[in-house]
């Protein structure tokens, strides 16, 4: 790789990056914009993010959204985990096609068709509309991805470990906590985290389970952007930016320390 | 271990171990019974209507080829598989249907099994803290342990941070602390090269004897079954083809398989040509002009077709005729030499064309050996040498 990049590459790279990023970057360099219209450049302001944080209604779509997706991705990691647990180690229980499947409907079914179901549902017990309902909702389609991340680790995972633990005399239940979870807590928590961004940024479904009282942020922006672009919308969407660009950062980081704690372990081993 | 140390664990454990034979005394009650278990998975049988004793104290060894069922018979005994058919008891207790953690058995596993993301010191603290141990108690007994493996200075380490030697002395360690009734070792000494392979077997036979447990050894290795067993079995398809002390499963083996699995052995196909009491007469296929004589009761009748087995040490190479007429002699030509630094290895072309392999040992430090290739040889053996097999 010391031969440096053709000019074939290089554009490919710029194209490609150009293509992702710069409709991002118009939208950062105009949340600094003073000016009330979103296309002319007048000068670099913070006043949008001042004003975001006054404006009531955003910040309470905010706080729904935030709680929504925290108490989503906590339920849909503990039934997902389960789900995942289930269906690795139970190898053959009559429905375990049919169950298997099923927890993976959500993963390719339409978002759409989802949250029509699930109001037709909400509807038909007569289930309130509101905070819950999107928060039964979310759970529903992210219990599939989480069940997904887990169960892909749970298949490396060497049973002898748990028998190991039985052994020397500790309960299954027990062993489930002090030996399978640390070991497979990596992958429940990434799980957590696609739970949470996923239930973070969802319209579809929320706009079609939700009532009066509980509107989340994608859906606020939504429909302001409908009346026009501000550039508050702009400052919003900033801050949700930095706010996920900061978590990928840090998860990557992580990834990494540990990449490196490995190698410094086998460098001790094979040395020792 | 210093070899002075190895010596004197040696004898002590050979003094006890003479006298230790209670599978010879009908009054002994058998600490673990495998009662016509049978274990199958599906269609397949793992285990095949197995019977066997094991007594308190006793190191007993599961030999056999892979597959052949050992690791089932182990986890059938530590609760991880339930046999289908018959019944385990230990101390008089069947086991059926007791889970694991409540059984008086600790097992090393073949692939350790180590928690990753626990330290050395807490693996093997881990059984300790299920019994709920006092802590002072706990930090003892690791302790004693670490320094039992040799690991002290590695309590901290994590289990990826050790080589494979390491691991396999902190899952020794492990099974160890809790002090079981049964240790179940599943090949145990694997990873080891041979010189620390050989210390960890006194080890293994210093802390038996020391802390008075049972082990079930499994081992691939039949070399280091003899050397810690007081008794062996030889395992094939589930079966147990043959089981006594080393010394007779070497000297006596009770069929073809038991003599060939165990050890180097030549085996001539032979017919009885007479039988008397406490001798037998044969012609073998390989020599038809020399009928041989083997000092042996032998169930089979005259004109029956048998084998005889011969251990290559048994046999002797020579240029000249043996002068004892009473021994056996064939003749033949060297047809490849293998030289193994302690024992030479001749092979011996008979004259229709069957090899038999004699070891001779390097008496001097002769390079050039009188016994060359093509020479023609005597290949002599006493009547007590070979052992007749009718299976
Ligand atoms: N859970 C299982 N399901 C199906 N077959 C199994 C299972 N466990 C073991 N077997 C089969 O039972 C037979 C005996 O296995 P076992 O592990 O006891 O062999 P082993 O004698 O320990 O071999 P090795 O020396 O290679 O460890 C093998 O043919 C194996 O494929
Ligand atoms: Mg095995």
């Amino acid at each position: 790789m010391r031969k440096g990049l053709s000019w074939f590459n290089t554009t490919s790279i710029a194209l490609g990056f150009a293509f992702l990023y710069i409709p991002i970057i118009l939208l950062v360099i105009y949340s600094f914009n003073a000016s009330r219209l979103v296309t002319v450049w007048a000068g670099f302001s913070f006043h949008w993010y001042v004003q975001l944080f006054h404006n009531q209604q955003l910040l309470d779509a905010a706080w729904v959204t935030l709680r929504v997706a925290f108490l989503t991705a906590t339920i849909a990691t503990v039934l997902g985990t389960m789900a995942a647990i289930t269906l690795t180690r139970y190898g053959r229980f009559i429905g375990r096609t049919l169950f298997s499947g099923m927890v993976y409907a959500p993963l390719v079914m339409p978002e759409v068709i989802t949250g029509l179901s699930l109001l037709l549902l909400f509807v038909a017990i007569g289930l309130d509309r509101g905070f819950w309902t999107i928060t039964l909702a979310h759970i529903t389609f992210t219990m599939c991805f989480v069940s997904v991340v887990v169960q892909s680790r749970l298949v490396t995972f060497d049973r002898s470990l748990e028998e190991a633990a039985l052994d020397l005399g500790c309960t299954p239940f027990r062993t489930f906590f002090v030996i399978t979870l640390p070991i497979i807590l990596p992958a429940v928590v990434s799980g957590w985290m696609l739970a949470f961004t996923l239930s973070l940024d969802d319209l579809v479904i929320a706009s079609f389970t939700t009532g009066p009282g509980a509107t989340t942020l994608p859906m606020r922006i939504y429909s302001q952007v409908r009346l026009g672009v501000t550039p508050e919308i702009n400052a919003a969407c900033t801050i949700l930016i930095a706010i996920v660009t900061v978590v990928v950062i840090i998860a990557s980081i992580m990834t990494k320390r540990q990449e490196m704690e490995r190698q410094k372990a086998e460098r001790l081993a094979a040395a020792g | 271990m210093s070899n002075g140390v190895a010596e004197k664990t040696q004898k002590t454990i050979g003094g006890i171990r003479r006298k230790f034979a209670p599978w010879n005394d009908p009054q002994a009650v058998p600490l673990i019974r495998y009662q016509n278990v049978t274990k199958r998975f599906g269609e397949f049988t793992a285990v095949d209507n197995l019977s066997l004793d094991i007594y308190e104290r006793e190191f007993f060894a599961l030999l056999g080829p892979s597959g052949c069922g050992k690791t089932t018979l182990m986890r059938m005994l530590a609760g991880f598989e339930e046999p289908t058919e018959g019944m385990i008891t230990l101390a008089g207790q069947n086991l059926v249907g007791t889970p694991p953690y409540k059984r008086q058995t600790n097992m090393m596993f073949q692939s350790y099994a180590l928690f990753p993301h626990m330290s050395v010191w807490d693996n093997i603290a881990f059984g300790l803290k299920q019994d709920r141990m006092e802590k002072g108690a706990i930090a003892a007994r690791v302790e004693e342990m670490l320094k039992l493996v040799k690991l002290e200075k590695f309590a901290k380490r994590k289990p990826h941070q050790l080589s494979g030697g390491q691991r396999q002395r902190v899952a020794l360690a492990r099974s160890l602390a809790k002090r079981p009734k049964v240790l179940l070792l599943d090949e145990p000494l694997g990873a080891l090269d041979k010189k620390l392979r050989e210390e960890t077997q006194f080890e293994l036979m210093d802390i038996q004897m020391e802390l008075g447990m049972t082990f079930l050894i499994v081992t691939h290795d039949q070399e280091e079954a003899m050397t810690v067993a007081d008794r062996i079995a030889v395992m094939n398809h589930g079966k147990l083809v043959q089981v006594d002390q080393p010394a007779v499963i070497y000297e006596q083996p009770n069929s073809r398989y038991v003599a060939d699995f165990v050890g180097d052995v030549n085996i001539l196909d032979a017919k009885v040509e007479a039988l008397a009491p406490g001798a037998v007469t044969l012609r073998a296929e390989a020599a038809p002009d020399m009928p041989i004589r083997v000092a042996q009761e032998c169930p089979a009748k005259v004109g029956d077709s048998v084998a005889l087995a011969l251990r290559p040490e048994k046999l002797r190479v020579e240029l000249d005729p043996p002068a004892d007429p009473s021994v056996n002699t064939l003749t033949g030509t060297i047809w490849d030499i293998g030289y193994l630094g302690d024992l030479s290895i001749y092979h011996v072309e008979l004259p229709n064309g069957v090899r038999v392999k004699a070891a001779k040992p390097n008496l001097t430090r002769m390079v050039e050996r009188p016994i060359t290739w093509d020479d023609k040889v005597y290949v002599s053996f006493t009547p007590d040498a070979g052992v007749v097999l009718t299976s």
